[in-house]
């Protein structure tokens, strides 16, 4: 994350506590925006992908832009995560049905059971994201003196390898690990689920394996393409909507 | 307050591809049928149709086609020390719930199960005596043979439009087909798919070590086709978009394209959508069954539907849920071993190994639900001898892709890191240039691995949740070990650049991730009353007018998929019910 977008989120801050709600959503729009033109000059943001978060609020922006640009940095391979709209995904999952809990079973008694019983928390997926970047910040706050987006690239590194191995545990009680499994999941769909989920921009996580989306009908390509490679042009639904 | 409703023939609870074939075979027969079907009226023109059918978030993450956890679940334990705990969502199997059942999003692999099967504690008996089989493992005989099966093999299989090459016609092997399968009166309905790069590598590497390798059969079409009723068939697409997705193309065999709109376009068939039964009624002799209760989940009306035949085609561990919610049978108990709902519950195992190859393109993308190439040496090949690797059961392996979509797959070798540009730089190289091959293997029943109801946790319905204690057992973990060898001996064999070898398991069952929508047991056939919940027939051996249809009534799990006998054993029934039971209700197996 650069200074500027650090500025930007103290501004706010400010800003919404002195009421200056105007102020907030004209600064808001106006990096998502350039953003979306630069990486899409021709074509009009669809919905899922548009500026603003539904769910995230400044601090858990922070995290998950710095968080998706860490595990997806820009190289020769890909554009870097939030160029991806990795962080719009997320954003657009939590707040939906799934980050609300949809197919959940929530009754109780709540029993953290073994772990071949799988998910027993009492948290739909939006209540574990919050607690769990709150957890996670508390962590590097204790750690570095600062909150995970304003550690050094090393720092988040080193928190995340902790997060994966479970080697960092949280203070609040919440498994570290749980939150880890979810949050790499919907960073893994943030790249490669249709882009009508607001990800995967310009299909640019399919083009990283060439995988080509959603073409018609391959009957024929099988033999025509046997051991070569099929051209890397990937189709997304509203190609073909 | 239940609204009672006036009586009909049959009624149906489930309309997958059980309850399909019974609503088609019997309203043919002039029955009044009414299907109650618990999920929505789906179909492949408005729902399973381009380009919004291709979403591998919706369809295979978010698991659009399948039972919604939130309404109804199970408990889960590995063994009876420990305390069940619901699955708060699906992971291991998903279980269907749209008109058409798990029919729609199975692949369409289709086998016929043998006297291998059928006759498995005999047959291990008298090969290699009573003390080869464990103490604690409850395999018993089926009670039918598969001669009697044969020809509703060869009903669904072309019913189906299963694409497939025979190995064995009338008792004369034929070359190219699996050598190990018993005799079929004629070949599979279609020719085999074009094989993939993967398969035919696989198909090479396994018949130069000396296996008998051949396609897979699977109810894609492998042309365009027109089946005996009358169903049309396009050619399968080879999209990549098979398992967990209705087909586009119409080239799977499912049954909401085949029976159950023949079923719909007869008079005496009502289908009611959005019901959800949630008890068979007893007579009050208990010799009788008078129907079902069963709530309209649009509005929470409960109904009562009287008939004079029931008939659960449901979900495999639903029809075993509503066996034990309406109290019929003997629940089973492990410690006792008496009773017998709920017992002999199975699973499947496997290995796998991935194989890296730089520069080789395999377009993992194109792909059938059965253009993998398959060996069946180490499973209905009963000249491999158990004896030296002592376990009972088998096999078998597969080479090519399985769902091969990017959340799901992106291979890299062991050692890659998870996230950043050396991750990535991997997945790019590898996603193209990698296949797998991986096993396939049996389950035999164990006396600890059964269902009961839980003590604890209740649906949406307010009735107690189907709790499931299931974990691998010794036997499991030695055929896992023969099956890495195997494996890795093929993937080594073919040089490829770098290995991920396969590991035969050794940790308990575990809810998560996705491993097999193959859940067996719990209302098992068998000889006698005793020992099993419903005769050959598939007809409770409780109440005569009650018939309990799906892969519940399989004794123990082989290596195979289970839709082929499933498919099977409907048109049995169905049979058994038009020819038999209707003319002179009563057992059609004296107990």
């Amino acid at each position: 994350m650069t200074k500027q977008e650090l500025d930007r989120r103290d501004f706010l801050k400010g800003a919404v506590v002195g009421g200056a709600a105007a102020a907030g959503t004209a600064a808001i729009a106006t990096p998502e925006i350039a953003l979306a033109q630069q990486s899409s000059p021709a074509a009009p943001v669809a919905a899922p992908g548009a500026a603003g978060y539904a769910f995230l609020n400044l601090d858990e922006a922070a995290f998950v832009e710095a968080m998706v640009d860490h595990m997806v940095p820009a190289d020769e391979i890909s554009p870097k995560g939030t160029d991806l709209g990795v962080n719009v995904y997320i954003d657009r999952a939590l707040a939906g049905a799934w980050g609300k809990g949809d197919r959940l079973y929530m009754q109780g008694p709540w029993k953290q059971g073994t772990p071949s019983q799988g998910y027993q928390l009492p948290l739909t997926p939006a209540q574990l994201y919050r607690a769990g970047i709150e957890a996670t910040n508390a962590h590097c706050r204790k750690v570095y003196g600062k909150s995970f987006d304003r550690i050094e690239d090393a720092q988040r590194q080193e928190v995340l390898v902790g997060l994966s191995t479970g080697k960092v545990s949280f203070d609040n009680g919440l498994p570290a690990r749980m939150f880890w499994a979810t949050l790499y999941q919907t960073v893994i769909e943030g790249m490669y689920s249709d882009p009508i989920y607001g990800g995967n921009r310009n299909k640019a996580g399919w083009a990283i394996i060439g995988f080509p989306g959603i073409i018609a009908v391959h009957r024929d390509h099988v033999e025509q393409y046997r051991g070569k490679p099929f051209p890397n042009k990937p189709l997304g639904i509203s190609d073909m909507s | 307050m239940t609204t009672k409703l006036k009586e009909v023939d049959v009624v149906i609870v489930g309309l997958g591809w059980t309850g399909g074939i019974l609503a088609k075979e019997l309203t043919e027969a002039g029955m009044k049928v009414v299907a109650l079907e618990r999920g929505a009226p789906r179909s492949s023109e408005n729902d399973y149709s381009l380009p919004n059918i291709r979403d591998e978030l919706r369809y295979v993450v978010r698991h659009d086609l399948m039972q919604d956890t939130a309404r109804d679940t199970i408990t889960v334990r590995n063994n009876p020390q420990q305390e069940a705990l619901p699955m708060r969502r699906l992971g291991s199997f998903l279980p269907g719930e749209v008109v058409g059942g798990s029919g729609v999003h199975w692949s369409g692999h289709t086998w016929r199960w043998t006297d291998m099967e059928f006759k498995v504690r005999s047959n291990y008996e008298e090969r290699y005596g009573k003390k080869f089989i464990p103490d604690d493992m409850t395999i018993q005989d089926w009670g039918i043979s598969y001669a009697e099966l044969e020809p509703y093999y060869d009903k669904f299989e072309y019913t189906a439009a299963v694409s497939g090459k025979a190995g064995n016609i009338g008792g004369e092997i034929k070359a190219g087909g699996n050598p190990f399968e018993a005799p079929r009166a004629r070949d599979y309905p279609l020719p085999p798919l074009t094989p993939i790069l993967a398969s035919e590598m696989f198909t090479d590497a396994a018949r130069n070590a000396g296996y008998h390798p051949f396609p897979r059969p699977s109810a894609n079409a492998s042309q365009p086709y027109t089946n005996p009723d009358g169903s049309k068939f396009g050619g399968c697409q080879y999209c990549g978009y098979c398992q967990r997705f209705g087909c586009e193309a119409n080239a799977k065999g499912s049954p909401h394209t085949t029976v159950i709109p023949i079923a719909m376009r007869n008079p005496n068939f009502e289908l009611r959508t959005h019901s959800w039964v949630t008890k068979v009624l007893k007579d009050s002799d208990g010799k009788r069954v008078t129907g079902v209760t069963y709530t309209n989940v649009l509005n929470g009306e409960e109904f009562e539907q009287p008939a004079n035949i029931v008939l659960l085609c449901a979900y495999a561990i639903n029809n075993v849920h509503l066996m034990l919610l309406s109290g019929i049978g003997a629940p089973y108990d492990p410690v006792a071993q008496k009773g017998v709902i709920g017992k002999n519950y199975c699973y499947q195992t496997g290995a796998g190994a991935t194989l890296f190859f730089e520069g080789k393109f395999f377009n993992p993308f194109m792909n059938a639900g059965g253009s993998n190439a398959t060996i069946d040496d180490f499973n209905s090949n009963w000249s491999f001898d158990r004896a030296p690797h002592n376990f009972v059961g088998g096999y078998n392996v597969s080479g090519g892709f399985n769902t091969p979509l990017p959340i799901g797959y992106r291979p890299v070798p062991s050692g890659t890191p998870l996230w950043g540009s050396d991750w990535k730089r991997a997945t790019a190289k590898w996603y193209q240039t990698a296949m797998v091959i991986n096993a396939a293997g049996s389950v035999m029943a164990n006396r600890y691995n059964c269902y009961d109801l839980d003590p604890t946790y209740r649906n949406a319905f307010g009735q107690p949740l189907m709790r499931m204690t299931f974990d691998y057992h010794d036997n499991e973990h030695k055929m896992g070990r023969h099956a890495a060898g195997v494996i890795n001996d093929i993937a080594k064999s073919m040089n490829p650049t770098r290995l991920n070898p396969a590991t035969a398991r050794t940790d308990p069952w575990t809810v998560v991730p996705y491993q097999s929508t193959h859940n067996t047991g719990g209302t098992i056939m068998g000889t006698n009353r005793r020992d099993s919940a419903v005769n050959k027939y598939l007809q409770s051996w409780d109440c005569h007018n009650l018939f309990v249809v799906g892969a519940n009534v399989f004794p123990h799990n082989s290596s195979y998929n289970p839709t082929g006998p499933v498919g099977a054993l409907a048109y049995w029934t169905a049979d058994a019910i038009k020819n038999r039971y209707v003319k002179n209700p009563g057992p059609l197996v004296q107990a």
